[in-house]
């Protein structure tokens, strides 16, 4: 029996109230500095450049998962396909679940190839106090911890309350995200969906009579990616993040001296990153050198930074591959004529390149659908029961839009060059 | 610009015809551990290595009408059937992408069932084990499949072929 606390601590909280905490394990994973540092990294990035509330953090995002499954587990309590030996494993498991992310990850993990994924198998099973507190458990207990977030962990139940098609991560993400981005949007009835959620031997099922709450759930989905994740002025913002990280990189790469050395930059720059590196990253130490990098010599360098930071963000139009590349390569290479650099100034940008989870209705063993309990005792797919998720899970939305500085574009001397590039991009 | 999507367009400009999504989403991700430059981001779902940024740019790929999906009914499940149209032809002749090699690998895939590609995938995504440890999980990861012992043989020395064609 692992050790309780003499008195439950609680986590005041905009979404779900309150977080209860009554284990000692899980206060003391809380208190490490691995999970501290998820106050340093938000939750959504450069969205905050957009909705300007959207300033909570992975910790936070990472103790509501938390709750959610607490909760969960309290509904799953004596019934059949629940071991409640597995608990506390499951709690751990969704309280850490996040806790390889580092600072802008989506575009980190892009330009220098890193997987977040892989850091988070560190910090659990390598030398930190995140793993020394899971030992104390049981030995074997961190690689269980880290089965369970890798999903390769044999009991699938467990698995899918943490990550499946609707599980505690997405529940606490859009709720969370909505409520602080400050959309209307994003909310649906979670305490239904709790309440209506089953566990069967390798997945957690809906009753029926819940339908129509988790088509809130899959409706909330659909619009938090087109309204927030997606928003262009967001993915503006992210272009030129990812275009600051290139440069520097690619500065560091030709042997270019910066004004401030970028030292907690060097190993990912040389694709050399160790624990220790990453975990000292967080969103103030890479906000220090987008100041620093402002007053750098290089000019991209400085004007990509300055942008960012005071929120100069690249225009945007739509762009159809099929019909506009000819325009593509005209705007490439006026671009390079009027001294503007197309490969940090031209940028088209595709739905793909923000992966976001539509439901999907078991094409073919890709992914588990969201399964719904009969009254007969069957399992029904949802979207078979549904139409409102049929609607919604047939033809896939895909976007693409080309990003460009509007203000290099007016300050084109050349008026000739000028009046050809904004006759392309319809200025 | 949208190299990633031209990588895969060559992808099925070498396949001729991929069908089944989960054969299409293991032959992207053996490719890719034989270092080809596929740069979709995989993780490890209930049938293996499965990529959504994979899945999502395939959609895309079929609204610019660079592919062409085909939905078919067989025994109970739908199977779809990818061909590279010519519009997809000409917007690959934009790219120099030097993919050769890729040829012979993705016509050696495609000949295999998506029975065993899954199993390949799953061996490749746990290469930092010792062999004895891939099997045991194997054996834990994918319980349902039963994979013989013959099968998973076949399967590591496949996985050898490719290597040393590399």
């Amino acid at each position: 029996m692992l050790q309780q606390l003499n008195e439950e601590k609680v986590f005041k909280d905009p979404v779900h109230r309150y977080i209860h905490v009554r284990d000692s394990i899980i206060w003391d994973l809380i208190g490490t500095k691995e999970f501290q540092r998820l106050r340093r990294i938000r939750q959504l990035g450069t969205t905050f450049l957009t909705f300007h509330g959207a300033e909570h953090s992975r910790f936070s995002h990472s103790l509501g998962v938390y709750e959610i499954v607490r909760r969960i587990i309290k509904i799953f309590q004596g019934r059949p396909h629940w071991n409640n030996e597995e608990r506390i494993l499951c709690l751990a498991a969704a309280l850490l679940h996040d806790i390889g992310h580092g600072p802008y990850s989506h575009s980190f993990e892009k330009v220098f190839n890193l997987d977040h994924e892989d850091f988070t198998q560190s910090i659990i099973l390598g030398d930190t106090e995140v793993n020394s507190i899971l030992k104390k458990a049981d030995s074997d207990f961190p690689r269980k911890v880290s089965e369970v977030i890798a999903k390769t962990y044999e009991n699938k139940l467990i698995v899918s309350m943490i990550s499946s098609q609707i599980d505690a991560d997405r529940m606490d993400y859009l709720l969370r995200d909505a409520y602080f981005t400050g959309v209307s949007y994003g909310q649906f009835d979670i305490e239904r969906i709790l309440r209506v959620m089953r566990p069967k031997e390798d997945q957690v099922v809906i009753k029926h009579s819940g339908m129509h709450a988790v088509e809130d759930y899959i409706m909330s989905r659909y619009q938090m990616y087109w309204q927030v994740y997606f928003h262009p002025v967001t993915r503006s913002a992210e272009v030129i993040l990812s275009k600051i990280l290139h440069r520097a990189k690619a500065l560091h790469e030709e042997g270019y001296t910066f004004k401030l050395e970028p030292i907690h930059f060097v190993s990912l720059f040389n694709d050399d990153v160790d624990l220790d590196d990453y975990i000292k990253l967080d969103e103030g130490i890479i906000q220090f050198y987008f100041q620093a990098w402002q007053e750098e010599e290089d000019d991209i360098l400085s004007d990509l930074c300055e942008r960012f930071l005071n929120r100069r963000l690249f225009k945007y139009m739509e762009f159809n591959p099929n019909v506009h590349m000819e325009h593509w390569h005209r705007l490439y290479t006026y671009f390079v004529r009027a001294k503007i650099d197309p490969d940090y100034y031209l940028i088209v940008d595709s739905s793909s390149d923000l992966p976001y989870d539509f439901y999907r209705p078991g094409e073919e063993e890709e992914r588990l659908p969201i399964h719904l309990l009969m009254k007969s005792g069957e399992y029904r797919e949802l979207s078979r029961e549904s139409t409102v998720v049929e609607a919604i899970s047939g033809k896939k939305r895909t976007d693409h839009k080309l990003y460009y500085p509007s203000d290099l574009v007016e300050r084109i001397e050349d008026q000739d060059l000028k009046r050809k590039i904004s006759e392309i991009l319809e200025l | 610009m949208l190299e990633h999507h031209a990588r895969l367009v060559a992808l099925f400009d070498y396949a001729r015809e991929v069908v089944g999504r989960k054969k299409l989403q293991k032959m992207v991700y053996i490719a890719k551990k034989l270092n080809f430059p596929f740069g979709e981001k995989y993780q490890f779902h209930f049938y293996g290595p499965y990529s959504e940024e994979l899945t999502l740019r395939v959609e895309e790929l079929c609204n610019l009408g660079f592919i062409e999906e085909t939905k078919e009914k067989v025994s109970g499940y739908y199977q779809y059937r990818y061909t590279l149209t010519g519009e997809g032809e000409q917007f690959l002749n934009h790219y120099d992408l030097d993919l050769e090699p890729l040829k012979d690998c993705v016509t050696s895939m495609n000949e295999k069932p998506s029975r065993m590609l899954e199993l390949i995938s799953t061996i490749l995504y746990f290469d930092h084990l010792s062999n004895e440890e891939i099997v045991e999980k194997i054996q834990v990861v994918k319980q349902k499949q039963k994979y013989t012992e013959e099968e998973i043989e076949e399967a590591f020395r496949y996985i050898e072929d490719l290597k040393s064609q590399q």
